[in-house]
């Protein structure tokens, strides 16, 4: 399997397979505006599904209970608060979790002992929290601080990297891409949000940025010095720097998900209701969507971007137009070309033996090297 | 950033490097992780620290009271109005006697109060509560400690313990007191009135209603007692905190615990501070002294009282004189700073201030001016106390989480390794080794700071160091990725690893950078539990970088010295068959490359071969040196071959694109033109 892998690896580092991400970008275009419209509507619709930590209120947790039965919790805080309706669930292997609007004082104290001696354990053993109602938005707002600024430097420290203002565009284009859709599914599926998912949601900015700043580098390693032959266009370049970190993007995702699956897994079906939960399936989401866009939203969208620019979509035209006589001269690929990679298209490498006329040679050669 | 150009000619200049020794990176790592983990054992000889990380409540069980200062008039609340906040629950609950309570700040507004286990009731009564500034008139003060009343005076041992902070008492002599009004403070009395004074009693018979704030006949039979037996040398007599009648005397120590008061009833309250500061005297010439002196200004509600109040003590004996009065009948001229329930500073005042301006001078330092003008403004605030959150988390179930936590780490771990030899084969094992140095670099740099700086690890901590594995693993991935493509290049392996480390290293700076800005934007801007995740992820990236620089990037280096890799194995990950490196290709400048397993030696010297100048090729077109090249290469390659396992003729070798001479053929065009 890792053998067949590596060939594939091969084979779209040498260009003698490729995928036309870039050529077919306004497909990609249409499958990311759905899948934002989607999640638009679901949080519109459905919204999210708020932790205590945004509602306020009291919550319990009982530590080894006789049972996990909810049924004794549920009738020990309408003895005390009757028109109350707890949420309850099971944290851990052996806690319940029993969450209440905000109760008084005298309230808490009441619960607290219905609670243990509803399940036979010490009042020491039933542990109760509060938390302000203004306590889930003050995080919040913290961290969409934290994200505008964030996204402010980003910008600021890829422009100057990338010496390309619309490579820091596009990455947080599809930045916010990563993070509506995230949203969305994170509604979909109904978790409680917490404080952890927010941390989920902050970790996405970062590795989504991460991934798409390692496809681009390669795509300012293949486009440096395009406008100087015409063999082919900035939108080839693009697309051959998509298929030769191909591989590299499969690896990362699958290397950087294991982990994540395994806390998503273990959250899910041994800890229950829980930060790791919560945080994990944030994560989870985030980074698969996050190489996605790396791949089919951010790179296309950097090329659309530059080849508004003129210099670049005259190069094009230039590059499109040569191509139209010399399609007579036959094509010297040896192998044959396989389904997906368009034969009149730049795949990248050259191929032995062959000769692509004078026109394929630099026409000028930048000074200094 | 600005190193693009240097970084564009190395690889070219690969060709002649100097000897590069990558054992010294690895020596240097080593001498990393000896100095890391011997600072830890040196600390946990002579000092605290501990070889396992300290963790936080969510993990280790106790409560946590995240606070907000508000204000009641929607007034912006500063920095230092909450670091003064911080300061008065930190003296509150350190002197409760609750241990390792942790207090912190966070996000520049809220206020975090960590106890471990189950606090009482009191102590979260303690950390709850307000804090309240009040202006009280002092009607009697003595030393500290809290004696029996016929205790001999002798052993009192505030006398020498308070000698050496003698105030100055200067006012400035005929300055006019409407300009430049002084209140002299003499937080610290020269000497302690002592127990023997007070065995005199003569103020039974005065017991009633007091006449003025200032009133002696406050001071009761029952207040003395109580004052005597105060003992404000006791860190628990020092908490603050707690509520004291407002319409009545009271007694309080000052707050280093140096003197005890008899107090009078309220007569300002903070809110009446308009503002205050420190700064350097300034006397009424406009010249500049070399003293510091807090300055304070009240508002009109606090103006009108405090010329009241500044008019009554001026009539009352100063400092001075009532020190040296044996048996006080009237109280002093001072009145005192209270906050919290501690005396903070407590001036004379010898004239009267009708403009609500008063300056306190006397023994400041820059630092205690500027600390009594920030108390002073804390109090100027309505400042009260919102419960964000109230968590209690049980010790079991803190652990369990932790170690749940621990065992999806290590099945992601496994499942990375797993993945990673799958992948890369022999290869991989340089991504479990590099993993496991970042791991423990990373373990013992969170001890380290745990013992030094008091970080606690916690459970989004736990899950920002596994998220990490995935992003330190990346950098592995784009260097191994790098390498592979330097390889299907037709480079050697010595070669390829120098010419990818140049590209991967980019690569790994540039978005281990970004990762780090998310990681430190989110550490200063955040509050939370997001600041324990973006420690670690911030911790983890910088790790990453090391292990990268300082390890697996060395290791390579070594390996491709290595038979086995460099004779790409088929098990090492670096099979050049694996790769595609099978047919025989134009390796630029008129060269071509076949295959090291097509079976040219190793380290064969790079040979032209002279190719006749051949008629028409295959399209008619005349061929190009290049191509009859390699139509000769691909016809002595198949007659190889076919030749019944016959050594291949040493003179018709072709490059082998060995030991670094053969360029790039694919992912430089420029190159290609020099034919």
């Amino acid at each position: 399997m890792a053998a067949g892998f590596a060939r594939w690896g091969n084979d779209l580092y040498t260009g003698r397979r490729s995928y036309d991400v870039v050529g077919h970008r306004r497909r990609f275009y249409w499958v990311s505006a759905a899948l934002v419209v989607l999640s638009v509507v679901i949080l519109l619709v459905r919204g999210f599904n708020l932790g205590i930590e945004f509602r306020g209120g009291s919550e319990f947790t009982i530590t080894n209970p006789s049972s996990l039965s909810q049924t004794e919790a549920a009738e020990a805080v309408a003895d005390v608060a009757p028109a109350e309706a707890p949420r309850i669930s099971t944290v851990g292997t052996s806690s319940l979790r029993v969450q209440t609007v905000e109760l008084t004082e005298e309230e808490v104290v009441d619960v607290r002992e219905a609670l243990a001696e509803a399940y036979g354990v010490a009042p020491a053993d039933v542990t109760s929290n509060f938390i302000g109602p203004t306590w889930g938005e003050d995080v919040s707002q913290k961290a969409i601080i934290g994200i505008v600024v964030f996204l402010l430097l980003v910008s600021v420290v890829m422009t100057l990297y990338f010496r390309a203002w619309r490579m820091a565009l596009a990455a947080i284009l599809a930045l916010f891409h990563d993070l509506v859709i995230t949203a969305g599914i994170y509604a979909l599926i109904g978790w409680e949000v917490t404080p952890a998912t927010v941390i989920g949601f902050l970790t996405i900015l970062g590795y989504s940025i991460y991934d798409t700043v390692v496809v681009f580098d390669k795509v300012r390693e293949n486009t440096d010095g395009v406008l100087s032959q015409s063999r082919s266009t900035y939108a080839e370049r693009a697309n051959l720097a998509i298929n030769q970190t191909l591989v590299r993007s499969i690896n990362t995702s699958v290397v950087a998900l294991l982990p994540v699956a395994a806390i998503l897994f273990i959250g899910t079906f041994v800890l229950g209701a829980g930060n790791l939960r919560d945080i994990s399936l944030a994560l989870f989401v985030g980074m698969t969507v996050g190489t996605y866009s790396s791949i089919f939203l951010a790179t296309p969208l950097e090329v659309s971007l530059r080849t508004r620019e003129h210099d670049v979509a005259e190069h094009t035209e230039r590059v499109l137009t040569s191509r139209e006589p010399s399609s007579t001269v036959p094509e010297t690929t040896a192998d044959p070309v396989p389904a997906g990679a368009s034969s009149r298209q730049y795949t990248g490498q050259l191929q032995p033996g062959g000769h692509l006329g004078n026109k394929a040679q630099p026409r000028r050669r930048k000074g200094g090297r | 950033m600005g190193l693009c150009a240097h970084e564009k000619r190395h690889p070219l200049a690969t060709t002649n490097r100097k000897k590069s020794r990558p054992t010294r990176q690895l020596v240097g790592l080593g001498v990393v992780v000896v100095a890391l983990f011997g600072s830890i054992l040196a600390g946990n000889v002579w000092s605290t620290a501990t070889w396992a990380p300290k963790l936080a409540l969510d993990l280790e069980g106790g409560t946590q009271i995240i606070l907000r200062p508000v204000t009641d008039n929607g007034e912006e609340v500063t920095t230092e109005d909450v670091n003064q906040a911080i300061a008065i629950i930190r003296q509150r609950v350190d002197s409760s006697g609750v241990a390792e309570a942790e207090i912190t700040s966070q996000g520049g507004s809220n206020i975090v109060v960590a106890l471990p286990g189950t606090p009482s009731e009191e102590t979260l009564q303690l950390v709850r509560e307000s804090a309240q500034m009040q202006f009280r008139p002092v009607l009697y003060f003595g030393g500290p400690a809290g004696t029996d009343l016929g205790e001999d005076p002798a052993a009192d041992p505030t006398g020498e313990a308070t000698e050496e902070e003698v105030p100055s008492a200067e006012a400035p002599a005929g300055e006019p007191p409407a300009e430049e009004p002084t209140v002299e403070p003499t937080a610290v009395p020269e000497t302690a009135p002592t127990d023997e004074e007070l065995d005199f009693d003569p103020f039974a018979p005065q017991q009633g209603s007091a006449e003025n704030p200032s009133d002696f006949a406050q001071v009761t039979t029952e207040l003395l007692e109580e004052f005597a037996a105060l003992d404000c040398t006791d860190e628990a007599n020092l908490s603050g905190g707690g509520s004291q009648p407002s319409d009545s005397a009271v007694i309080a120590c000052a707050d280093d615990g140096s003197v005890k008061y008899i107090l009078g009833p309220v007569e300002i309250s903070g809110t009446e501070i308009a503002s205050a500061d420190s700064g350097l005297r300034v006397n009424s010439q406009g010249v500049t002294l070399n003293e510091w002196a807090v300055n304070i200004e009240f508002d009109s509600a606090g103006t009108k009282k405090f010329t009241e109040v500044t008019t009554r003590l001026s009539q009352l004996p100063t400092y001075e004189q009532w020190i040296a009065t044996p048996q006080p009948v009237q109280a002093p001229g001072m009145f005192a700073m209270v906050l919290d329930n501690l005396v903070i500073s407590a001036p004379t005042s010898s004239v009267i201030i009708p403009d609500g301006k008063a300056e306190i001078t006397g023994t400041f330092t820059r630092e205690s001016a500027t600390t009594l003008a920030n108390q002073l403004n804390f109090g100027a605030l309505p400042l009260t106390f919102e419960v964000q959150s109230e968590s209690q988390v049980s010790a079991t179930l803190g652990s369990e989480q932790l170690q749940k936590g621990l065992i999806a780490g290590v099945i992601g771990l496994v499942l990375v390794f797993v993945y990673s030899l799958v992948q890369y084969r022999a290869l991989g094992f340089v991504t479990v080794a590099s993993l496991s140095i970042a791991g423990i670099l990373a373990y013992g740099f969170i001890a380290l700071l745990s013992w030094l700086q008091g970080y606690r690890l916690s459970l989004p901590g736990v899950a920002g160091l596994i998220v990490a594995i995935g992003i330190t693993a990346d950098s592995f991935i784009v260097y191994f990725e790098r390498i592979r493509d330097e390889l299907r290049d037709g480079k050697s392996l010595a070669t390829a690893v120098d010419t990818a480390w140049v590209r991967a290293r980019r690569t790994i700076l540039a978005s281990d950078a970004v990762s780090l800005l998310a990681a430190v934007v989110l550490y200063f801007l955040a509050v939370g539990g997001v600041r324990g995740f973006a420690f670690t992820l911030g911790l983890t990236t910088v790790i990453d970088v090391l292990v990268v620089f300082l390890f697996t990037h060395p290791l390579m280096k070594l390996l491709a010295r290595t038979r086995f890799f460099s004779s790409g194995h088929p098990a090492s990950g670096l099979d050049p068959k694996t790769l595609g490196v099978e047919s025989i290709r134009y390796a630029g400048r008129g060269r071509t490359s076949v295959p090291r397993a097509a079976g040219t030696a190793k380290g064969a010297a790079p040979s032209k071969v002279l190719v006749g100048a051949g008629g028409p090729g295959t399209d008619g077109r005349t061929m190009t040196i290049a191509e009859r090249r390699a139509a000769q290469a691909r016809e002595d390659a198949e007659r190889d071959t076919a030749g019944t396992g016959a050594s291949p003729d040493p003179s018709h070798e072709t490059t082998a694109g060995t030991d670094g001479v053969a360029p790039s053929a694919g992912t430089d065009e420029r190159k290609d033109g020099n034919h």
